[in-house]
């Protein structure tokens, strides 16, 4: 089984252990990942903020590189390059704008490869083997946390439900897991503001945390670089608008499962987080 | 050579300011066969029917063509001058200058030329026209009600008292619609159950009503006067003539957790079961989908406890024909449940009721005896929040109407749950207040001065469910968009009014028309409220759009009214448009082949099977012959002749063709 | 007659009906940084509804648009489906245009900025020199101190930049699109 790849930015840097769960979670399930060539970074917040050509063409390539290379369908495990990469392509059905981003890229675009998210590989191509390989039962009570990009907006990404989505508690639940009904699933973190605005996503982030450590989450899963990210690198800062400061580690959806699949925390980065993992 | 008399009509103006209307009377009045040729201010007026009665003696006219508005506003006025004049009225025909000329141009010569052309192409067609008979047919002075509700039961009340009978058909197992499941009612407060169950009562005592319940129509034929309706008795298991309402088989049946329907899925109820004390008729009935005999073949516990042996196994549904003259759909309407607001948690949480429920709460029969307790713990909830328009007004989830009762039911809600629950708050979110009728918005002030409700405005985000609390996320718009967050331990929603379930089907049963959301569409929205577009259909309740109950009473009474008054005559006089099969001299007696595409064609079953014999009584042919009574005129079996034999009349196939080339021999 | 050349004007630009919102305020309950911002975003749309010069000036000018975080909560609740972060991402630019920025914007298009000449340079995003370049453009080199030491360690932060091989088209692109004058910059 082969699939495109699209890693992005945060995926080399501060979010490599992303990329390595990914990659070995792929390669236990005997999915290749095969890398898009050259790509570039899909601009993210930044481009989508200042300016909107910008912001359609830097995804526009990374997508029209993948048809070059016939990826017909390319798995984009950060739900902000995601997000991005999908709404580009649905901006992109209307032709004027269409034509204006060939124009500027110089190369055709076609939108036809499929974007998916990293829970629908799991889902789609992952499932059944993975409940063959459980080796260590994931057994810890979790609160999933989808954030704003996975599964907004609904229109367009036609992921999960908007309130309340199930698809990475039900991943869980597979894995021997037990999932939080709880009340922040989809409220945002703060997002881009990590840098500029760090006290507006420790609010943000400490209203989350707070919300999953009052009804006993052993961790947080979640499947986005910057919700991670703001979730664990801003612990310091968090902690300080708590009353109680929390440790609940935050984890990618695919260490968890690699866990499960008896892959080292070694292999699946647990050790480059901020708040020590201990599962 | 033909005789015929054209009227020009200026409207006042209407026609008369685009239309040169004389130089149409000149033209036309040179046209062959146009005897007489006038233009006039006002046709319609009485001197106007004069000239055409006067015309019609002096000229020895043999058809008439009025130039003037549609014929659905005068061809009966202009058709009945004619009739007094001693011309049959079918012999009198209007070309539609107005809406068809002077009100969709400007002013011009193409404007008059037009105006010419459409007088020109009637005046062809009434050289062509037949002198007609009225059909006269029949009125079944019976009245077919479906839905017992409040509105079903005012409409049967005030039908039978004219001495006429009623059937009426209820699909549940007991009359009594939403109304039997209030509390209390706006704007007086008075129990529900206490002036809805005599009229319960008397519907069962009425010499002039026959009740089904448990019933539903399994389809409708005919029209108006003359329908013929088939109702399904669904098998209640349990002999109605025998069983004495004891109720002891009820209190023995091991199937007790079934949710109740009439408890709003608060309270339970067995497997044999009367729906609530005061049901009409009282007498239970099996619900064969939860029956542990139905369902596993064995148990019976009901048999052996009844005295009177009046359970019936193997009773099966039962289909009968009624013949009724009219009809009354009173089928009411249904509440969205709270499942339906993924923001206010998707149906999860226990104490997130809807209003319905809340009424169920708040009522004496209720499954708290009217104590306001919480279905999660059955504690009394001290902080309560009311969430109006629940689902209306909200295009993103498909219901862009407002459901109009919401506002006082909730503001009566939040009152009652003051009035029981003397140290609650209470807090009610809402958008507008919509209080309009007879001491509503003294109600609704009431709720806020005196029993001290807290209105919000501002429409809730979300809620969620947190150490037993219900967080609330709203926001009051009036001070600028400030958060407000409350812990409650109750959350109502007062949810959207919708089509009641199956009402699609059963307008498609009825040929009558309904609305996006599945409500029947009234034939005018202002002058003909309680009629449907088919005739001998009426409207009354919360079927046609979410009412309260005096508007319900008011609109039934109104639809009996109408039935009462298609009863007072004896015989209905239709138009004869319809379709006639033709009969020629022998030996061919008609050009039907006897293919019989036009039963397959024909909506309304009106194609019969006529033998044609001969003087020995051999056969001689198979035709068609269509039924007068049930055609409607449609025409659809004209266009599937092959053999050219079945004609509308009044618009034969022969008058078309004279109009269309009257417009082509130019 | 009908509405405002000034509303109409949003709605070419944008798509956005703004008169089909009927003020519940449902956007404003749900949204997390409502309590933050100069108007919450029900008051801001009905500010743009009254259509006026000296309303869209208070919302141009106002940290609202800059601290929207697009997270389109108010989107997937609203009851109208009106498209607020797309109004917001539509007045920012203008807030641009007319020089009308509140001082909230400052570090959030410092930092944009700064990602973005990241990108164009490498092609990708190279963090440290996004963190260096952000604090030289708001003069807060204490920000994050703590933390840029221990992303090293634990092997986040790259010391050189990473590059794409085609790093042409990435000029092109800027030079097409944001550094284009006739292109609608923020
Ligand atoms: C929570 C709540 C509180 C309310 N409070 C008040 C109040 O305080 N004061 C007030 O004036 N109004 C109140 N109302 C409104 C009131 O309930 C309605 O006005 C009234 O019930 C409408 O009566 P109806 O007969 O038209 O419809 P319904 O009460 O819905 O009755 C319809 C009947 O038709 C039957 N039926 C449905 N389909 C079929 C079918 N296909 N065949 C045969 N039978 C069928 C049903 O079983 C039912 O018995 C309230 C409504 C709600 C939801
Ligand atoms: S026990 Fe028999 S008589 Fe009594 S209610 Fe039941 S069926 Fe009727
Ligand atoms: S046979 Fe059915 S209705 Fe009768 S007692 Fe048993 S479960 Fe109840
Ligand atoms: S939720 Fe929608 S309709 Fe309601 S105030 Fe906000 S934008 Fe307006
Ligand atoms: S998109 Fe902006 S305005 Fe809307 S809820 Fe999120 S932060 Fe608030």
């Amino acid at each position: 089984m082969k699939i495109g790849f699209y890693p992005g930015c945060s995926l080399t840097g501060s979010s490599r252990e992303y990329n390595e769960s990914v990659v070995a979670v792929a390669k236990a399930l005997d999915i290749e990942l095969i890398e898009i060539n050259d790509w570039n970074c899909c601009g993210a917040t930044a481009a989508h903020a200042m300016n909107e050509e910008l912001s359609l063409s830097l995804p526009a390539r990374i997508m029209a590189m993948a048809e070059k290379q016939g990826l017909t369908e390319v798995v984009v495990p950060c739900a902000a390059c995601y997000n991005r990469l999908k709404v580009t392509q649905h901006e992109l059905e209307d032709d004027t704008k269409r034509s204006r981003v060939i124009d500027i890229l110089k190369m055709p675009y076609q939108g036809s490869s499929r974007i998916i998210n990293v829970l629908q590989l799991l889902e789609m191509y992952g499932a059944e083997n993975i409940k063959a390989k459980i080796t260590r039962p994931f057994a810890h009570k979790v609160a999933c946390y989808y954030g704003c990009l996975l599964v907004r907006p609904h229109s367009i990404l036609k992921f999960d439900r908007v309130e309340d989505p199930q698809s990475m508690d039900t991943m869980i639940k597979m894995v021997g897991g037990t999932t939080l009904d709880w009340a922040f699933k989809t409220e945002c973190c703060g997002a881009g503001f990590s840098v500029s605005r760090t006290d507006l996503v420790a609010k943000l982030s400490g209203n989350i945390l707070k919300d999953a450590a009052d009804r006993g989450a052993e961790a947080l899963i979640v499947a986005c670089p910057m919700c991670q990210s703001n979730l664990d690198m801003r612990r310091g800062a968090i902690n300080k608008t708590l009353e109680t400061p929390s440790d609940i580690p935050v984890i990618y959806i695919t260490q968890a499962i690699g866990l499960a699949l008896g892959l080292s925390a070694q292999e699946l980065g647990l050790k480059r987080h901020f708040v020590t993992v201990e599962l | 050579m033909s005789k015929i008399g054209v009227f020009i009509c200026h409207c006042g103006e209407n026609i008369s300011a685009t239309v040169d209307v004389e130089r149409v009377a000149r033209e036309i009045g040179g046209m062959e066969g146009v005897a007489h040729a006038i233009d006039y201010k006002y046709m319609c007026s009485d001197p106007g029917q004069t000239f055409i009665k006067e015309a019609v003696k002096k000229y020895g006219l043999d058809g008439v063509v009025v130039g003037a508005c549609s014929p659905r506003m005068h061809e009966p006025t202009f058709r009945r001058a004619c009739a007094e004049a001693g011309l049959n009225p079918y012999l009198c025909e209007m070309a539609n200058l107005r809406e068809h000329c002077s009100w969709v141009h400007e002013k011009s010569e193409e404007t008059t030329e037009k105006a010419i052309d459409l007088v020109k192409m009637l005046v062809e067609k009434v050289k062509k026209n037949k002198p007609l008979d009225s059909i006269k047919v029949p009125v079944t002075k019976k009245a077919l009600v479906i839905g017992g509700g409040i509105a079903g039961i005012q409409a049967s009340l005030d039908i039978a008292n004219t001495g006429h009978k009623v059937i009426l058909v209820e699909r549940d197992p007991s009359i009594g619609g939403h109304m039997s499941q209030l509390s209390e009612t706006f704007p007086t407060l008075d129990c529900s159950q206490c002036i809805l169950t005599p009229r319960m009562v008397e519907v069962a005592q009425h010499p002039n009503i026959k009740l089904y319940t448990y019933a539903e129509l399994e389809s409708l034929e005919g029209f108006i006067g003359n329908f013929k309706a088939k109702i399904r008795l669904k098998a209640k298991s349990v002999n109605y003539s025998t069983c004495t309402g004891c109720g002891a088989c009820i209190q023995k049946c091991p199937v007790k957790k079934i949710p109740s329907e009439f408890n709003a899925g608060l309270g339970t109820r067995t497997a044999i079961y009367v729906p609530f004390p005061q049901a009409v008729p009282n007498k239970p009935v099996i619900d064969r989908v939860n029956c542990n005999y139905y369902k596993r073949g064995a148990c019976k516990i009901c048999e052996k406890t009844c005295q009177v042996g009046s359970i019936e196994w193997d009773k099966e549904d039962e289909i009968i024909t009624e013949e009724v003259g009219a009809v009354v759909l009173a089928t009411g309407f249904d509440v969205k449940g709270t499942d339906f607001f993924p923001e206010y948690g998707y149906g999860q949480y226990k104490d997130v009721l809807t209003g319905l429920q809340f009424e169920r709460l708040a009522s004496a029969s209720g499954p708290t005896f009217g104590e306001i307790r919480r279905p999660s713990d059955g504690a009394v909830p001290k902080k309560i929040v009311f969430i109006a328009c629940a689902g209306s007004r909200d295009p993103a989830k498909g219901i862009p109407y407002c459901s109009k009762i919401c506002c006082m039911y909730t503001a009566k809600h939040a009152m009652l749950y003051q009035h029981k629950v003397h140290d609650g708050e209470s807090t009610v979110f809402y958008m507008d207040i919509r209080a309009g009728g007879k001491n509503y918005e003294e109600f609704v002030r009431r709720a806020i001065e005196e029993d001290t409700v807290n209105y919000v405005r501002g429409r809730v985000a979300r809620v969620y469910e947190k150490n037993g609390k219900l967080i609330v996320k709203g926001v009051d718009t009036l001070l600028g968009g400030e958060q407000v967050e409350i812990e409650a331990d109750m959350v109502v929603l007062a949810t959207a009014g919708v089509a009641n379930c199956g009402s699609e089907q059963l307008a498609q049963k009825l040929h009558v028309s309904y609305d996006p959301y599945h409500f029947f569409a009234e034939a005018h929205p202002k002058l003909k409220p309680v009629e449907t577009n088919t005739a001998g259909i009426y409207l009354a309740g919360a079927c046609q759009a979410p009412k309260d109950i005096p508007e319900t009473v008011g609109m039934a009474s109104g639809a009996a009214v109408k039935v009462a008054a298609l009863f007072s005559n004896d015989e209905l006089v239709r138009e004869p448009v319809v379709a006639v099969v033709n009969r020629l001299a022998p030996p061919l007696y008609s050009t039907c082949v006897g293919c019989f595409m036009c039963e397959t064609a024909c909506p309304y079953n009106a194609i019969e099977h006529e033998e044609i014999k001969g003087r020995d009584g051999s056969l001689i042919r198979n035709s068609a012959r269509v039924n007068q009574g049930l055609c409607q005129g449609c025409g659809t079996c004209v266009a599937f002749c092959r053999s050219k034999s079945i004609d509308i009349q009044g618009y034969t196939n022969e008058q078309v063709y004279a109009e269309v080339m009257s417009l082509l021999n130019d | 007659m009908g509405h405002t050349n000034k509303v109409s004007d949003l709605q070419s630009h944008t798509g956005v009906e703004v008169m089909r919102c009927y003020q519940c305020g449902k956007c404003t309950a749900g949204c997390v940084l409502a309590s933050e911002m100069n108007y919450p975003p029900s008051y801001l749309m009905r500010l743009l509804q009254t259509g006026t010069k000296p309303n869209l000036d208070k919302v141009l000018s106002s940290n609202s648009i800059w601290l929207c975080l697009n997270c389109e909560n108010c989107l997937g609740r609203c009851p109208m489906e009106i498209d607020i972060p797309k109004m917001m991402d539509y007045l920012r630019t203008q807030a641009i245009k007319e020089n009308k920025l509140h001082p909230d914007s400052k570090p959030i298009i410092a930092f944009h900025k700064s990602f973005l000449d990241s990108i164009k340079n490498t092609g990708r995003l190279y963090e440290m020199g996004l963190v260096l370049s952000y604090k030289f453009r708001t003069f807060n080199f204490l920000q994050d101190l703590s933390i840029a030491p221990s992303m090293y360690l634990k092997g986040k932060l790259h010391l050189l930049p990473e590059k794409i091989k085609d790093r042409r088209s990435m000029k092109r692109i800027f030079g097409q699109t944001i550094e284009n004058a006739k292109t609608d910059n923020k």
